[in-house]
């Protein structure tokens, strides 16, 4: 099971200010290990954001994004008290999701 | 009526001179204060999403779990302000403790409840001091978990009590201490303003300023790592790189060394856990 995320998202003027810091080690699959072996890609792909049912966000990604990432975005129609809801589900088919209320 | 325009000319000649020797000197100043005020804002940049918040969360999940053979957690811990406080904890620290008639930093401490209060062996409470991605180490979450919780602290280490006096000794000595195949020091690297290793800037610690700032960023951090290292994890890196023995986990030279950096940031305010290159 991973690491939970660190999720907070603010108001700021009529728009909510997510940031999510994930934990993953987001290998490329092109380094190797100490005896010489590919370590095998291991990477979120799919980032889903969610409000109120509606997705906010959705993002595909690759191995280029660092060890665990930080994710910064905005939405409107969002209001203080709700609850913003983040998903990653990496490349091995592992998933995590939590959620943040907006302050 | 011919000459007034002349006198004009070289008044305004020497004018343009002086400002324009004025403004080199001005300009190579300011360069360097803007690349250091770029640098300052490509770190607030990423202290935005600092990892080590990862870590803290993780270790204070540690801080509060039953673990061990005596199945206990770590809240009954006292690291030094106190039975179960945590807050200001690490601003006191390196500290004298009567239950073990010794001086120690926070990791050694925090071994020393693993012993008494968790019951593990002293080899197993201390091992694995330092995470890699193969392996997490619980000692590392722990430390960033109590150090962010004296975030924006004050510095405050008392340094009264014999021992606590005794340790600063020893820790100053071996921070003046040169040896080893390159006869090496701490002093050799941080004993002068502007040195660096390869772009890194290396604090001067012999000055009060500079060590504030230094003591105070670490824990950290260390992006090229992807870990958060602890202080002790930068001594064990320092001795390293001067190819000395290599320092053990919360040795009693550790703790002086600590104990002796710690002293001398006392005023500075803690920003750690931090974020590093």
């Amino acid at each position: 099971m991973a690491d939970p995320m660190k999720i907070r998202a603010n108001m700021m003027g009529d728009k909510v200010v997510v940031k999510v810091l994930m934990a993953h080690e987001m290998e490329t699959g092109q380094r190797k290990d100490s005896a010489g072996k590919t370590i095998p890609a291991w990477f979120i792909q799919n980032v889903t954001a969610t409000h109120n049912g509606k997705t906010v966000l959705s993002a595909q990604w690759g191995p280029a994004v660092s060890k665990n990432p930080f994710l910064e975005f905005r939405f409107s129609g969002g209001k203080a008290g709700e609850k913003v809801i983040v998903t990653w589900t990496d490349n091995k088919g592992d998933k995590r999701t939590d959620e943040a209320t907006i302050a | 009526m011919q000459k007034l325009p002349q006198v004009a000319l070289v008044a305004v000649a020497i004018g343009c001179g002086l400002l324009a020797g004025a403004s080199t000197a001005q300009s190579n100043n300011q360069s360097g204060d803007a690349t250091i005020k770029e640098i300052e804002k490509y770190r607030q940049a990423l202290g935005d999403g600092n990892p080590a918040e990862l870590w803290e969360a993780r270790g204070e999940d540690l801080w509060k779990k039953k673990r061990g053979p005596k199945n206990a957690s770590l809240e009954q811990c006292d690291i030094g302000v106190g039975v179960g406080k945590v807050k200001g904890a690490y601003a006191v620290l390196p500290k004298y403790f009567e239950d073990t008639d010794k001086v120690e930093d926070l990791e050694s401490r925090l071994v020393t409840c693993m012993v008494m209060l968790q019951g593990f062996s002293y080899a197993d409470a201390k091992k694995n001091p330092f995470g890699s991605p193969e392996r997490k180490a619980d000692m590392e979450a722990l430390v960033a978990y109590v150090t962010a919780e004296s975030r924006g602290m004050k510095m405050n280490v008392a340094g009264n009590h014999p021992k606590e006096k005794e340790a600063y000794e020893i820790g100053k000595k071996m921070f003046f201490h040169r040896g080893g195949p390159h006869d090496f020091g701490c002093v050799t690297c941080h004993g002068a303003d502007n040195q660096r290793i390869r772009l890194q800037d290396l604090p001067n610690l012999t000055k009060k300023e500079p060590a504030q700032r230094a003591y105070t960023s670490w824990p950290a951090y260390r992006v090229s790592q992807g870990e958060v290292r602890s202080f002790q994890w930068r001594l064990f890196d320092c001795f390293r790189q001067q190819r000395f023995p290599e320092l053990d986990f919360t040795s009693q030279g550790s703790v002086a060394l600590t104990m002796y950096l710690a002293k001398n940031a006392n005023g500075g305010v803690l920003s750690a856990p931090s974020i590093k290159r």
